[in-house]
């Protein structure tokens, strides 16, 4: 019954701090409003996302957007060097394939996100069987050497928290 | 308080500006498609973070008024920035690329912007 109801829970309650964040002043009127909203929009877009995310350790998911923000400055900077100082000729662009071994969608989904927020890597496609990840690099002189930080960085925390 | 929110914003709002400009000046400068699309996507998050924290840090200290909108603008800016990273690199590996020059996953499969739909699978 619960789960007929409420088809993600999660995302029912991120619908109903938005919402309560977006009016901006707290009301019992709009604490309804808002599980109204967080009840309805959850059932109507169900048939467009039918599996239930499992999370096995949410309590790790501030930890990681703690590294995944320290991550955004600290690289933000080495982007900003390049484009101000490296020379054109200097910049060696590169295409990077990472083998996924997370096999959640929504784990999936959270690894490219983060890739591509992370500044000089970006998230291109995803192959047809959902097993890899291509991502273009800025700067690459040892692609290898990124391909293993990002899946002892971040693939290594996700599946901690996903699966 | 008011003179230390002050000079905090000030430089929050310089660092935002010039991260901006680098974002803008990279879109100019990089050589290819691909590595202009590193630019804006990136220096724009910590470019408009800054300012979002500046924001953030001004209404408090100067009329009292908590709002929490800037949270929401960084949500929904972290949310929707991957997406259209993804969809201008699709849209280049289309236009600019052959797959042969890219590599590719393991055997018997290929990138999913290139491989055609089978309307037999679920």
């Amino acid at each position: 019954m619960i789960r007929r109801l409420l088809p993600h829970p999660y995302l029912s309650l991120v619908l109903i701090v938005v919402w309560m964040l977006l009016v901006n002043r707290w009301a019992v009127g709009s604490l309804v409003f808002a599980m109204m909203l967080g009840i309805v929009i959850p059932l109507m877009t169900a048939p467009y996302w039918p599996d239930t995310a499992r999370l096995r350790a949410p309590g790790k998911i501030p930890a990681y957007l703690g590294l995944v923000l320290y991550d955004i400055v600290k690289a933000n900077w080495d982007v900003a060097m390049i484009v101000l100082f490296k020379p054109r000729r200097a910049l060696q662009p590169a295409w990077i394939v990472i083998p996924l071994e997370l096999r959640q969608p929504e784990a999936i989904t959270a690894l490219a996100s983060t890739i591509t927020l992370t500044p000089g890597t970006l998230t291109c496609d995803l192959s047809e069987d959902g097993r890899a990840l291509l991502v273009h690099c800025l700067h690459a002189p040892d692609p290898q050497s990124v391909v293993a930080e990002i899946k002892s960085r971040y693939e290594g925390r996700l599946k901690e928290i996903f699966e | 308080m008011e003179m230390i929110g002050e000079i905090i914003v000030s430089a929050l709002l310089v660092v935002g500006g010039f991260f901006g400009l680098v974002g803008s000046y990279g879109l100019v400068k990089l050589p290819d498609q691909m590595t202009r699309l590193h630019a804006p996507t990136k220096s724009a998050t910590l470019g408009v973070g800054a300012v979002l924290i500046a924001s953030l840090i001004w209404f408090p200290t100067q009329n009292g008024d908590v709002t929490w909108h800037e949270l929401l603008i960084t949500l929904f800016l972290f949310l929707t920035a991957p997406v259209t990273g993804n969809v201008i690199a699709k849209a280049n590996m289309h236009m600019n690329w052959r797959p042969e020059n890219i590599p590719g996953p393991a055997e018997d499969t290929s990138w999913s912007t290139y491989a055609h739909p089978q309307h037999d699978r679920k």
